[in-house]
Parts: C-alpha cells; sequence; structure tokens
C-alpha cells in the first residue's frame, strides 16, 4: 500500500488535510503549469505559436487539490476497509467463478458468429480479441510460466507473419502448410534470439529483447529487397475453405456448399480458424504444465538457483520456453498475415510488446483465463472508447500502473496447482497466498 | 579400516579478486558417513560448499568426487546443475530455497525433473499421453510420497510450500535434495532456526539417510548439538583456512578450536597466537 | 581526414548528450537495481519543458538569448526533477517490497504515460525550434571539406564536463553523495546507521531528471526539434551508454556515452545511416553478453 504520508491520528485533522492537499496542488501546478497551461501549435508560417489553456490547468490544479483533499481525509478508514474487503471479495469470487468462468467463455467464444453474424465489425473485433489473447498465450509461457521478462515478442510475431507472406507469395504453398513453416521459422527465431542472451537477470534480459525486438524491425523496415520496406508486402494469398476460395465463381465455397455468396463465410472462417489456433495453443501448455518441461518452467520462474542445484539445465529450459512462446506467435502471426493480405513494419513496434506484455501481467501471470479476460476486457475497452484516440493509451499506461501498485498478480491471482495428490484438500483457506 | 573416500578436496583455495575466501584447504569426506565443516561466520564454509556443488569455480585446487561404484569426477571443472545431475551432489542453501508459490509435491516432482523427461520422451511422447510416461510420472509421486512420510508432511503435500512454518521448510528442502537420489548430500545449516525438538527430529532423519540410503552427507552447522552427536568426521575452518581435522573429540578438546571460537582474552592474544602459529 | 575529425566533433557532441541521460540511468540503477525505463520520457519532458519555457519568455518579451535560455535552464531542470520525484512517488516507491518484474512493469506503463500525456498535452506533430545559437569555428580546411566546430556544440560539451565535474565532486564530498554511496551499497545497512533511504533515492531521481534536463534543452538547441517519441530512442542508447561504462559508475555513464555517440556518428557516416539504431542496439546486446559489468564497472558475484 502506498504510505505517503503519516495517517492523522485524528479523526477527521481538516487541517492536515488541507496542507497535504495544498502540497499536492502546488506539486501539480509545477507538472502542470507549462505542459497544460500552455499549447504550442505549429503556425500558419511553420514556427510555432503559443496559446494558453490557464482555465484547465486551473481545473486540474483544483482536481488534485480537492481529491487529497478527500483522500487525506478518509485515508485511514476507506483504505483499511478497501484493502480488507476488496482482496478476499475478488478472489473468493474469482475461485469460485473461475471454473465456469472458463466454461462459459469457451461457449461464448465458439458462439460468436452465431450471434453477431450480421455485424461485420463485431466480428473483426472478435478476431482482434482472439488474436491478441493467442499473442498472450504464446507469450505467457515466456513471461507467466517461465518469468523471463520479454520486451520483444513483437519480432516472432513479424518473422511469422513475413515468413508466412513471403513462402506463401513466392512458393504458392497452401495455407496449411505456410502456418506450420512460418510457426518453425518463428521458434528458430526464437533459438536464434534466445541462446545468447538467456544469461541474463530479469531487467538486463527485458531490454536486450527489447533490443531485438526493434532490431527486427527496423531490419524489416530497411531491407527492401526482401521485405519491400515501409511499404511491406500486399496481396499475400487469402485463406481458403481447404482448397475451396471464398470467391463468389462456381468453384467458391459458398457455390459447393449451396449458400448464397457472402464476404461475411470468410471472416466466420478466419474467426474460427484463429479459435482453433488459440484454443490449440491453450491446450498445449495447458498440457506442458503437467509435464515435467512445464514444472521446470514455473520452478524456474520461482528460483533459478535452486533449479540447478536439482540438475536441471536451466539454459536448455530457458530456451524451450522461448522457442515455444516464439513459434505461437508465429502462428498469429502468419494468421495475421493472411488475414489483413497485406502487412507492414508498422504493425510490429514495440508497442504491439509492451500490449501483449500488459495482457499477460494484467490477467495474471501463468493464468491462461486471466489472459483471455485481460485480452478482451483491454480491446473492448479501447475499441468502447476509440473516440478518445489519444487518452486511450495513457489510459492504458496508467492503468498498468495502478494495476502493479493495488494487484501485482494480476486480475486472476492464484495459482493452480499442476497436480495433487488428493490426500486432503489444499488448506481451503483463500487467505493463505504464497508470499512475494 | 577407513572407508573408500568419496570427496577428495585438493589444496582448494578461493579468491575473490583481493579477498580470500578460502586458502589451501585440503580434506577428505568418506562414504556413508557424515562430515561436519564448522568454524565462526565467514570462515568460508559456504564458500566451499559453492565450489563443490559447482556454483563457484575454484581458483586453484582439485576437487575429486568418487563413487561407490568407482566413477570419477572432476567437479571443479563441472557446471552446478552436471554436478547435480551426473555426479550426483545435492544441497541444500543456508536461506531456504523451495520453490515457494508450488506445492511440496511439485516440489519434489521437480527435483526428478530429469527421470520424468526422459521418460516423457523430451515432452514429445508425454504430450500425447503416453503410457511409458504415465508410469514414469506415477513412480515419481511415489518417490515424492515417501520422502513426504519420512519428513511426516504428508498430508501437505497439496500445500504451497512457501505456507509451510520455517522447520518444515528446512525439512522439504532436504526431502527435495534426497529425491534426485545423490550419493553425497551438501547441507548449509540444516538446524538453523529449529528449536530443541526439531533438532533432535533432523539429527534422527540424518541418520536414517545415512544408514537406510548409504547417502555421504557433507554438513555445515553452527549448533554444535547437532554436529557433536551425529558426525562421524569434523573439520574446522577459520580465515578460509582448516585449523583442525578429526573425529568429534579430537576436535573438541583441541585448543585451536576453541581459540577461533571463543575468542582468547587481550593479553594471551600473543601467546595464542604463538600456539596457532599465526 | 578532415572528414574524420568532423565526425569525431560531431560524435563528442552526441555523446555529451548521451552521458548527461545515461547518468541518470546509472545512478538509480546503482541505487535501487532497477533500469527506469522512464528515463528516456523525462529528458523528453525536459526538452518540451524547455522549450516551452523558451517560447514564453521570448512572448513575455524577453530578448537576450543568453539569459533567456539560463532562466530556461533552470526553470526546465527544476521542473523535469519535479516530474522525475512525482514519478519515483507514485511509480516506483509503492513496489520496493514487490516481485522483481514489477517496477519494471510499472515503469514501462509510466513510460507510455509520459508519451501519450506530451503527446495529448502539445499534440503529435514534431515542435521546431529556430537555431538559436550560430556561428563557430572552422578549425582547418581543405579544398574540399572544412572541419567546423560550432558554438551550441562547445556549449554542450563544456555544460556536460562542468555538470560532471560538479556532480562527482558532490557524490565524493557531500552528504547527500556519501549516502548515496551508503544506499548503493546497501540498503538495508544505510536504514539502519539512520540514513533517510526515500529521501536519498528521491534525490536520486531527481538529480537524474535534472541532469536529464539539461540534456533534452541540448538536443533542442543543436538539433532545433523535438517530437514525443525522442525520450524512446535516446533513452535505449543513453541506457546502451550505462551499460558500456559500467551499470552504478558515474565515469562509466560519462564514457559510455562518449563511446555510443562516436559508435553512432562514425557508423552513419561510413556505414549506414537507417541502420544507426541497429548498431546501437546490437552493442547493447554484445555488451551485455561479453562484458556484462561493462567497462568501468564491478562484477557482481552472486551470492549464492
Amino acid at each position: 500500500m502506498p504510505r505517503d504520508s503519516e495517517p492523522s491520528t485524528k479523526l477527521l485533522d481538516v487541517p492536515a488535510a488541507l496542507r497535504e492537499a495544498a502540497l499536492a496542488a502546488l506539486v501539480a501546478f509545477g507538472l502542470f503549469v507549462l505542459m497544460i497551461g500552455i499549447r504550442t501549435e505549429q503556425g500558419p508560417t511553420g514556427a510555432l505559436v503559443l496559446s494558453t489553456r490557464f482555465g484547465l490547468l486551473a481545473v486540474m490544479v483544483a482536481a488534485v487539490f480537492v481529491g487529497r483533499f478527500l483522500r487525506a481525509l478518509t485515508w485511514r478508514r476507506t483504505n483499511a476497509a478497501l484493502e480488507r474487503i476488496l482482496p478476499d471479495f475478488v478472489t473468493a469470487i474469482a475461485s469460485g467463478v473461475a471454473p465456469y468462468a472458463a466454461a462459459a467463455f469457451l461457449v461464448f467464444a465458439l458462439l460468436v458468429p452465431v450471434l453477431f453474424y450480421s455485424n461485420r465489425y463485431l466480428l473483426d473485433l472478435a478476431i482482434l480479441i482472439v488474436t491478441y489473447t493467442m499473442l498472450g498465450f504464446g507469450l505467457n509461457i515466456v513471461v507467466g510460466l517461465a518469468g523471463l521478462l520479454d520486451l520483444g515478442y513483437v519480432a516472432f510475431y513479424a518473422v511469422g507473419a513475413y515468413s508466412y507472406a513471403l513462402i506463401a507469395q513466392d512458393f504458392g504453398l497452401s495455407f496449411w502448410i505456410c502456418l506450420p513453416l512460418a510457426g518453425v521459422l518463428a521458434a528458430f527465431a526464437g533459438l536464434l534470439l534466445g541462446f545468447p542472451v538467456l544469461r541474463l537477470r530479469g531487467d538486463y534480459l527485458a531490454i536486450v529483447t527489447l533490443g531485438f525486438g526493434e532490431i527486427i524491425r527496423l531490419i524489416l523496415l530497411n531491407w527492401q529487397d526482401l521485405t519491400g520496406g515501409p511499404n511491406g508486402i500486399s496481396g499475400v494469398p487469402r485463406p481458403s475453405f481447404f482448397g475451396l476460395p471464398f470467391t463468389a465463381a462456381d468453384h467458391g465455397f459458398a457455390a459447393t456448399f449451396g449458400l448464397e455468396y457472402s464476404p461475411t463465410h470468410r471472416i466466420v472462417f478466419l474467426y474460427y480458424l484463429i479459435l482453433a489456433l488459440a484454443l490449440t495453443t491453450n491446450w498445449v501448455t495447458l498440457r506442458l504444465r503437467r509435464l515435467p518441461i512445464g514444472r521446470a518452467w514455473e520452478a524456474l520462474r520461482e528460483d533459478e538457483i535452486a533449479c540447478r542445484a536439482l540438475g536441471i539445465n536451466t539454459t536448455t529450459t530457458k530456451l524451450t520456453a522461448f522457442a515455444m512462446g516464439a513459434m505461437f506467435g508465429g502462428f498469429a502471426g502468419a494468421f495475421f498475415a493472411t488475414r489483413q493480405g497485406f502487412i507492414s513494419p508498422e504493425s510490429f513496434t514495440f508497442s504491439e510488446s509492451a500490449f501483449v506484455l500488459a495482457i499477460v501481467v494484467l490477467g495474471g501471470m501463468g493464468s491462461q483465463l486471466g489472459v483471455a479476460t485481460a485480452a478482451t476486457v483491454m480491446l473492448g475497452a479501447f475499441e468502447l472508447f476509440r473516440e478518445f484516440e489519444q487518452y486511450r493509451m495513457l489510459v492504458f499506461g496508467a492503468a498498468m500502473v495502478v494495476v502493479m501498485i493495488y494487484r501485482p498478480r494480476g486480475l486472476v491471482s492464484r495459482r493452480t496447482p499442476s497436480i495433487l495428490l488428493g490426500q486432503r484438500a489444499a488448506a481451503a483457506d483463500p487467505h493463505v497466498e504464497a508470499p512475494q | 579400516m577407513n572407508k573408500p573416500v568419496i570427496l577428495n578436496v585438493e589444496h582448494v583455495t578461493m579468491r575473490f579478486g583481493g579477498l580470500v575466501a578460502v586458502s589451501d584447504l585440503s580434506f577428505l569426506a568418506r562414504q556413508g558417513e557424515i562430515t561436519a565443516l564448522i568454524g565462526p561466520n565467514g570462515a568460508g564454509k559456504t564458500t566451499m560448499f559453492n565450489c563443490i556443488t559447482g556454483f563457484y569455480k575454484p581458483t586453484v585446487g582439485r576437487l575429486k568426487l568418487r563413487h561407490p561404484d568407482g566413477a570419477r569426477y572432476l567437479l571443479e571443472r563441472m557446471p552446478e546443475f552436471r554436478i547435480a545431475r551426473q555426479a550426483r551432489v545435492a544441497r541444500t542453501f543456508q536461506n531456504v530455497r523451495l520453490f515457494a508459490g508450488m506445492t511440496l509435491l511439485e516440489n519434489l516432482l521437480v527435483a526428478q525433473h530429469n527421470t520424468l523427461m526422459l521418460a516423457s520422451g523430451f515432452t514429445l511422447l508425454g504430450l500425447f499421453g503416453s503410457p511409458h510416461y504415465a508410469r514414469a510420472e506415477a513412480g515419481g509421486i511415489g518417490k515424492a510420497r515417501y520422502w513426504l512420510d519420512r519428513i511426516g508432511l504428508a498430508e501437505r503435500a497439496d500445500d504451497v510450500a512457501g505456507a509451510l512454518p520455517y522447520g518444515a521448510q528446512r525439512r522439504l528442502e532436504i526431502a527435495r535434495a534426497m529425491c534426485i537420489d545423490p550419493v553425497l548430500l551438501c547441507l548449509d545449516e540444516p538446524a538453523a532456526g529449529l528449536n530443541n525438538r526439531e533438532s533432535a527430529a533432523l539429527n534422527e532423519l540424518l541418520l536414517a539417510i545415512r544408514h537406510e540410503h548409504g547417502t555421504s552427507i557433507l554438513l555445515i552447522e553452527h549448533d554444535m548439538g547437532v554436529v557433536m552427536e551425529i558426525s562421524d568426521h569434523i573439520i574446522v575452518l577459520d580465515y578460509g583456512l582448516k585449523i583442525a581435522d578429526g573425529t568429534p573429540v579430537e576436535v573438541r578438546n583441541d585448543q585451536k578450536v576453541i581459540a577461533a571460537y571463543l575468542g582468547v582474552a587481550d593479553d594471551e592474544v600473543g601467546q595464542a597466537g604463538a600456539e596457532v602459529g599465526l | 581526414m578532415e572528414y574524420f575529425v568532423q565526425q569525431l566533433i560531431n560524435g563528442i557532441t552526441l555523446g555529451s548528450i548521451y552521458g548527461l541521460i545515461a547518468i541518470g540511468y546509472t545512478m538509480v540503477y546503482g541505487i535501487i537495481g532497477m533500469i527506469n525505463f522512464a528515463h528516456g520520457d523525462i529528458f523528453m519532458v525536459g526538452a518540451f519543458l524547455a522549450l516551452i519555457a523558451f517560447l514564453v519568455l521570448v512572448a513575455l518579451g524577453v530578448s537576450s538569448v543568453p539569459l533567456a535560455l539560463f532562466v530556461v535552464l533552470l526553470v526546465s531542470m527544476a521542473l523535469t526533477a519535479l516530474y522525475g520525484w512525482t514519478v519515483e512517488r507514485i511509480a516506483y516507491r509503492p513496489l520496493r517490497q514487490s516481485f522483481r518484474l514489477a517496477p519494471l512493469i510499472s515503469a514501462i506503463g509510466m513510460s507510455i504515460v509520459l508519451q501519450n500525456y506530451v503527446q495529448v498535452a502539445q499534440g503529435a506533430r514534431v515542435k521546431p525550434l529556430p537555431p538559436l545559437i550560430g556561428g563557430g569555428y572552422t578549425l582547418f580546411a581543405d579544398n574540399q571539406f572544412a572541419v567546423r566546430l560550432s558554438n551550441i556544440q562547445i556549449i554542450v560539451v563544456v555544460t556536460t564536463v562542468i555538470l560532471m565535474a560538479g556532480f562527482s565532486w558532490l557524490v565524493a564530498n557531500t552528504r547527500l553523495g556519501r549516502n548515496m554511496r551508503a544506499c548503493e551499497q546497501d540498503l538495508k545497512m544505510a536504514a539502519l546507521v539512520g540514513i533517510d533511504v526515500d529521501r536519498t533515492i528521491s534525490l536520486t531521481f531527481v538529480i537524474g531528471a535534472a541532469l536529464a534536463a539539461v540534456a533534452g534543452l541540448m538536443f533542442l538547441l543543436y538539433y532545433g526539434v523535438i517530437d514525443f517519441f525522442i525520450g524512446f530512442l535516446a533513452g535505449v542508447k543513453a541506457f546502451t551508454a550505462a551499460v558500456l561504462g559500467g551499470i552504478g559508475s558515474l565515469p562509466g555513464a560519462m564514457l559510455g556515452g562518449l563511446l555510443i555517440g562516436l559508435i553512432e556518428t562514425m557508423w552513419s557516416a561510413y556505414f549506414s545511416i537507417e541502420y544507426k539504431d541497429v548498431a546501437a542496439f546490437s552493442i547493447l546486446i554484445i555488451v551485455l553478453i561479453f562484458l556484462p559489468s561493462g567497462i568501468l564497472g564491478r562484477p557482481e558475484i552472486e551470492k549464492v
């Protein structure tokens, strides 16, 4: 709990609260006076022109003052109460609801095209959500299970997308061959990128993976001959229904199945395709968690030194996590390429990596359900607030900070053990959580 | 008749920049014996452990390990995970290093990683539900159960390891180390923080391990009750140097050891120094 | 040859700016062991504050450029320091006891907040500033190429040297400096002997931010144009510089900064300008793999 000042011992210590609020307002003034109070804009000559926004400045400073005042007054009581209720409340709901939630989620996901058949916009959004969920599942293996902070995950997404695009275009192979190839290439990239750096500790590993992500993007941007540079690759072959193209032609999907042609068919197919990919990723991850490799990943996250003392080759363990995560990222990338029909380096910036990382962390590291929930909530919120485009990212960043402070283990924070002896049910005490 | 040697520490020196933590240390540990490494804080005991278990590479010296079946290993050249896996030297840590977020059962299964990994066909077979793996996993669970029973934590198998009380955590760490079927078990202050009852239970456990599994034990400890009670052989370190090496009785009466532990009065410093050979 | 000398001059100037930012990274890492991912964006905020402050002064009728710049320097240092202080209080202090990744993720969040805050507040387009400090010296020339040392370059390097010297003096000779060094060695122990650890850490962030503000002003004057994204790239490069020089080492940060500046400039000049950022990232990776303690750093021994 952030503890900025000594709590006042009096119940309603107005003078102390006023002092605190005044101080906070002063800080706010300092922060905002130039940045908010003054606006620079490029004038007609190209030089900058100033305008003032003192009204807005006053409002913001006042808001800080009032907010801080109220908080200082009620600090002891509300915070203490919140502290007690919130974790219990949420955890109780979360653990009670979790298994049903997963099933409900799945059923809903399967029915989305049925429910929203006529709404192209929602179908596209659904595809986007499932794509990011799959990316989240993939990164979850690296960050959530193995505890390796990868800030350059987008690199594998990009490798998958570009591999697919280039192979499909140059060799004309079907989607079902190109997809695994893209995944393999991405996994290979994971090994390549992972090998030199896995000796590094947490923070350093994060920065280096960030560096790799950027290097990949810069290469894609500049190696015009191979990747088309900033123009990217267009004309990526669209998916077909096992050979039947989604066109209005006679040998097309619609004609073959006696349906009236509609462009929605392709969209629905794409949706079920990514859903299948995501579910496969999910299934594999859940299986792996129960296998020695999965347990080794989680043990690695808990205490690497203890792992080594038990004879586990942590380097190969980390590499496997990296490669698996990369492979799934590659699959998602291949899907992305075929869905869009066009890819460019712009889609593979650091922001993407940060976004997927946020999904994994906010969802609760290691929890599949958490990842799916976080992806849905975040992308849903993003879409809902589309008009506030600039503010979306601001809120997103702030949310990351807030969640880290108040709920560092994410939305779904209890870890389900990968195996139970079942002799006596794990102490059904929701207050007992692993330390840290 | 002397039992065969299991660990031969030869002239090991460990230097960190200008600091010499261990200086020209040599000693023998014998098979099936409990060898204790004692000495005041900072004497270099944990450093020695880290050298033996591969976490540090000694600046100078050899660490020769000899299995009962004759296999030999040069530990100073091996990385720590290979020492655990091939040379089968297990260890516990001064500050207990459990997988706190995982259950007791999971902790013990992780220890059997290499066996289970092989049985799962490096995951591939296991992924598709091979019965061979299922059998191996059942075997692993059986071994885990055995050790949980031995340390009296069987009913808490599904509890999270971090929730255990301190004494139980230490016992779990020992059980976990035993799950790799070590020939040499290195324990770093296993009795730290234990009360009398728990120390007695620890003694029993270690003696049983030695007796039933034939595991040799190398022990760092400050608790003299434990050390004198169960050790067959004691080595005393001070400032990185070996100052005594013998049976508990011999060491207990050694002047140098007493001086190192108790210190000497100011006016006797010169004389004590001469006695000790400084 | 002349071309090379020119690149040398340019590289040193760029390196000085990186060095100033790198100090912030290295100090924070030294004292609490975390990478302040948002530090690059603090630099960016500093640049913006300098710009706005300058324009305000001009609008208020201040005509003397040196005076204006002096005031701008003080104001932007003070306000940017305030930003640094606030970021630490809000996003890092509550997480000091949390698990390893929490402060880093919070820092990433903070970085996103700062970038978008500036973007929302001032618009996404680049902000140009007409050159304020012109003139310079032609050092030597042949018929093809003249080596120029511009006044702004002199100012950047001299300012950096002065600040570096002043700051080193501070760390070595003042109580604050001693406290910082103590906290770097052992945070718990420092608290036990009565050092106000919270305050020391806050001051570390504040000073780092102030130096980044100076770097921001220098950047603004040197390049004449800023946007909300300069923090990301400069941040990564400055961090690379800190690591290259030896994280935790002050002279290392400056040395690293100079090296990175030189490498980047030379690479752009002699190889390829598009891939200059790749060069920077690659150096980072190479250094972390082969020389993790950097050139002047102390090797870290992992306590088992």
